[in-house]
């Protein structure tokens, strides 16, 4: 892994540096062989993306001026904490007329900040209750 | 005046009423209602309100007036420190510098994180269709060109799924993505898919278009590998009709990012039109607030260019070029675009092969978004641009303009195997896993279908338990990979766990990210790097020739085989007799046959078809019928139709003479008559019939007494014929130019008929 943040230079990061690419229990690509997958020792957590990835994946998009999608990588990187269930939830909560008040959302989003050390994520359910409570949003939709 | 002439309108009309196009339905251009390409009722002048880093009024709206789009762009898309330099370059200026070929991309891109939606607009708007198309080329992030095709069928049956999933694979598309009719068979679409799409190669990516929450679900169970349903509106009305914000869609992007799935949104032009929520702004204006919304987001990318709307963008004055001038909106905006070319926008051939023209040749990330790779019946997303039937046609387009849309011919026994091998896959995993068994019956019908009217494979209902039982039971791809690899088909298995370990780096969540013989290539390590011709994407001469590779193709070898074959069955019924030099003939009664060198020597059929032993026999009846004799001679010293006329003509004691090439052209001549001034000629062979023959050879008796008779008229249905045998014309003339000899005297010929007639 290289000491500073990666660039362009450092991808595909699959192929330059394979053995720091993990699975979210810490396997390394190399170790995800067929074999391990037959003998039971590899499962679907082993594929899934971890936070680190997703942060150099953020760096190299940033190294090359795609400063919109590095945020989005790394609001995904602090998304890799949450369950499906609470990814889902917030979704839900998102769309218009869900959320009853600026205060439901605040209240995730307050969980995310604390709970969940989700600082990104907090802020864009803050700003986006500000923004539902100004084009009122916060009504019942049938 | 008879009542045939008495109607009282042109006739054409008519014709013109029959035709595909006359199903279109056009619009008038209203702004204030919404039918307006580029220039809406209430389209904003670009304008920006910075106040240090703060946007306190954008496109004419101050800040405290944002609606949710406006608030979104201006927090996520518009870089303040670029936007002051950016904003005041005139638009102008800005669109010369994007036709500018001197003008490189990056610093385009980076000025577009300072420009407003209305600038943006503003600035495509003034080029033509053509500069579209070339800033485009030039704009667009990854190098390569790629392809995504839609494998779908109306039976929503897993095994057709799989079979057709393994021939868009070999086809060469770089994503497949399928949908369903029955909304709760989407598990099943999406195992039967990613069964079929490991067959062959490795690293084709898999969609499985559904509901949100479910395409999520699909996706973390590690079935598909990347989603484009995210749709984003132009207005707020019709984003929250659409049942999302700005921020909820941000959130779903996070979300697929986060579990390693590639993603891009989805917006085009009309969609606020056909939603009722058009706020009388133009197409092209709605849709740069789309993309700058979606590049706010973080969206790597977009599936952009009409979509769903571009038949109804179509309908309006100047939507076909508004459709590019969104599409270069998204690529000026750095994003990767699946450029549309999808849902079929016309019933009208032409129409379809013109809007794809400029993306096959200067390229784009995926020209279709998708190209639908089964018939258009089965397609459930509806027909595209490109069908299943037009397949081949899209492949002849890349051939002809030598430019790389993304698809490689496929063999036909070849074919046949994948799709057997895929449904064998698919069949052992679906009983492995105790989902269903296939019958051999039911596997067979599938293999050889071209669609599923064919088939005779899962009813509904059947498919409707796999795909509930996949769901219930947890099925991941892990389970597929194990339950492949005990069915021994290890090449899927290692292609499938080659898939889904790409998820772990995230090497695919980058700008323009597609997998090319194992390796994810994309804006990064592919990155369009075009500055003018002999930069850029340019085919290899392997690529070039694999573009060449179309089935059916004409070469010398295969002509002198087709002739071998005849030469067989024309020994049977005629014997040519060499007599010595021909002589200018006494007998006023005889007409001369001069024939071309090669004629029954080299060459045994017309183009029609004709053995040249019945074009000879017709002639001779015709001639007989008008008391002439046929004398026929082979001329050395050409093989030109005019020139063999004349010659014979000279050697005849009437003077009269027909010129015969092997191809079956004919022509009457005259001496004293100037080469190209004959009397009659059949230009068409393929069309003429051996009547036609014998008519010609009465017709020269007639010449011959002086009179004037009815010249032969070869009625044509307008066929084009120059594209149907040109290529058998020019290496058959070839091989009998090529014998042809300056000084040769014409020789008489004897011939014998050996069947009797």
């Amino acid at each position: 892994m290289p000491n500073n943040s990666m660039t362009a230079s450092d991808y595909p990061i699959a192929e330059k540096w394979p053995e720091d690419v993990k699975g979210s229990r810490g396997k390394p690509l190399p170790a995800l062989t067929m074999e391990a997958v037959i003998d039971g020792s590899v499962t679907i957590e082993d594929l899934r993306i971890t936070s680190c990835a997703l942060v150099n994946q953020a760096q190299i998009a940033s190294s090359v001026g795609r400063h919109a999608l590095a945020k989005n990588l790394k609001r995904a990187a602090e998304m890799t904490r949450l369950s499906q269930e609470q990814v889902m939830e917030i979704y839900e909560l998102l769309r218009p007329g869900r959320a009853d008040s600026k205060e439901s959302i605040l209240q995730v989003s307050k969980k995310l900040r604390e709970e969940q050390q989700a600082i990104l994520l907090a802020e864009f359910l803050e700003e986006a209750a500000s923004f539902y409570e100004m084009r009122g949003l916060f009504r019942k939709r049938y | 005046m008879n009542q045939k002439n008495g109607a009282n309108r042109w006739k054409r009309f008519e014709d013109w009423d029959a035709r595909p196009l006359r199903l279109d339905k056009f619009a008038a251009e209203d702004p204030e209602n919404g039918f307006a390409a580029f220039h809406g009722a209430a389209d904003p002048k670009p304008t920006l309100g910075l106040v240090g880093n703060r946007i306190t009024a954008m496109d004419g709206v101050q800040e405290e007036d944002f609606d949710m789009i406006d608030a979104f762009i201006a927090n996520y898309h518009i870089d303040p420190v670029i936007a002051k330099e950016a904003m005041a370059i005139p638009s102008e200026q800005l669109a010369r510098m994007l036709v500018d070929m001197n003008v490189p991309r990056t610093q385009l891109t980076r000025l577009a994180r300072g420009l407003t939606p209305a600038k943006l607009a503003e600035t495509v708007a003034q080029l033509n269709a053509m500069e579209i198309a070339f800033a485009y080329s030039k704009m667009r992030a990854r190098q390569s060109p790629g392809n995504q095709a839609h494998v779908t069928n109306a039976k929503d049956d897993p095994l057709q799924l799989a079979a057709d999933a393994a021939i868009a694979v070999a086809l060469g598309f770089d994503e497949i993505e399928t949908t369903m009719r029955v909304a709760r068979n989407s598990w099943s679409n999406a195992l039967a898919c990613c069964v079929g799409s490991t067959v062959g190669r490795a690293g084709t990516l898999f969609q499985c278009s559904s509901e949100e929450a479910e395409e999520l679900e699909i996706g973390m169970a590690g079935f598909t590998s990347y989603a484009e349903t995210i749709s984003v509106y132009g207005t707020e009305s019709a984003f929250i009709d659409g049942d999302d914000t700005p921020w909820s869609k941000g959130w779903l992007t996070a979300a697929y990012a986060s579990r390693g799935i590639k993603m891009r949104c989805t917006s085009g032009a009309a969609a606020e039109l056909l939603m009722g929520f058009h706020e009388s702004k133009s197409m092209l204006y709605l849709e740069a607030r789309c993309l700058c919304l979606q590049r706010g987001m973080g969206s790597q990318g977009t599936q952009n260019g009409g979509i769903d709307g571009a038949p109804l963008a179509s309908t309006v004055p100047g939507g076909v070029r508004e459709i590019m001038a969104e599409n270069l909106i998204a690529v000026w905006l750095d994003l990767e675009c699946a450029s549309g070319n999808d849902a079929r926008h016309s019933e009208s051939d032409m129409r379809v092969a013109a809007k794809v023209l400029p993306y096959l040749i200067g390229g784009s990330d995926l020209i279709c978004s998708g190209f639908g790779s089964i018939l258009k019946y089965d397609n459930s997303f509806n027909p595209s641009s490109f069908n299943g039937e037009e397949i081949e046609e899209f492949l002849v387009l890349q051939r002809d303009f030598e430019a790389d849309g993304g698809l490689t011919a496929v063999e036909d026994a070849r074919s046949l195997d994948l799709r057997r091998r895929a449904i064998d896959a698919l069949a052992f995993v679906l009983k492995d896993l105790q989902l269903a068994e296939a019958t051999e019956d039911m596997k067979r019908s599938v293999a050889v279908a071209s669609g599923s009217n064919d088939t005779e494979s899962f009813a509904p209902r059947e498919v409707a338990l796999i795909s509930d039982k996949i769901n219930q039971n947890g099925v991941t791809v892990i389970d597929v990979i194990r339950s492949l690899y005990r069915g021994e088909f290890y090449a899927e298995a290692e292609n499938l766990l080659f898939l889904v370990k790409l998820r772990v780096s995230g090497d695919y969540l980058q700008t323009s990210s597609v997998v090319r013989d194992g390796h994810v290539i994309s804006a990064i390590n592919d990155p369009n790097n075009y500055t003018g011709p002999g930069t850029g994407h340019r085919l290899t001469e392997a690529r070039r020739k694999e573009l060449a590779a179309i089935r059916d193709v004409l070469d010398r070898d295969e002509v002198l085989r087709a002739e071998a074959a005849s030469k067989v069955t024309e020994a049977k019924s005629i014997r040519y007799q060499t007599m010595g030099p021909a002589i200018i003939g006494k007998n006023v009664k005889e007409i001369v046959v001069g024939v071309s060198p090669g004629f029954g020597s080299k060459i045994f059929r017309t183009l029609a078809g004709h053995r040249l032993s019945d074009v000879l026999a017709a002639l001779k009846t015709g001639i007989e019928h008008g008391h002439g004799s046929m004398r026929l001679v082979r001329l050395w010293h050409t093989a030109d139709t005019s020139f063999l006329g004349l010659s014979a003509a000279r050697l005849s004691g009437s003077g009269l003479g027909i010129g015969l090439q092997s191809k079956g052209t004919a022509v009457i001549h005259q001496k004293n008559r100037l080469p190209h001034n004959n009397l009659e000629l059949f230009s068409n062979a393929p069309i003429t019939t051996l009547k036609h023959y014998e008519k010609l050879g009465f017709n020269s008796t007639v010449y011959a007494g002086g009179d004037l008779p009815d010249p032969i008229i070869v009625p044509t249905k307008g066929e084009a014929l120059g594209a149907r045998f040109h290529a058998r014309v020019a290496l058959t003339y070839a091989i009998e130019t090529a014998m042809t000899k300056d000084d040769a005297s014409p020789e008489d010929l004897e011939i014998t008929f050996l069947e009797v007639r």
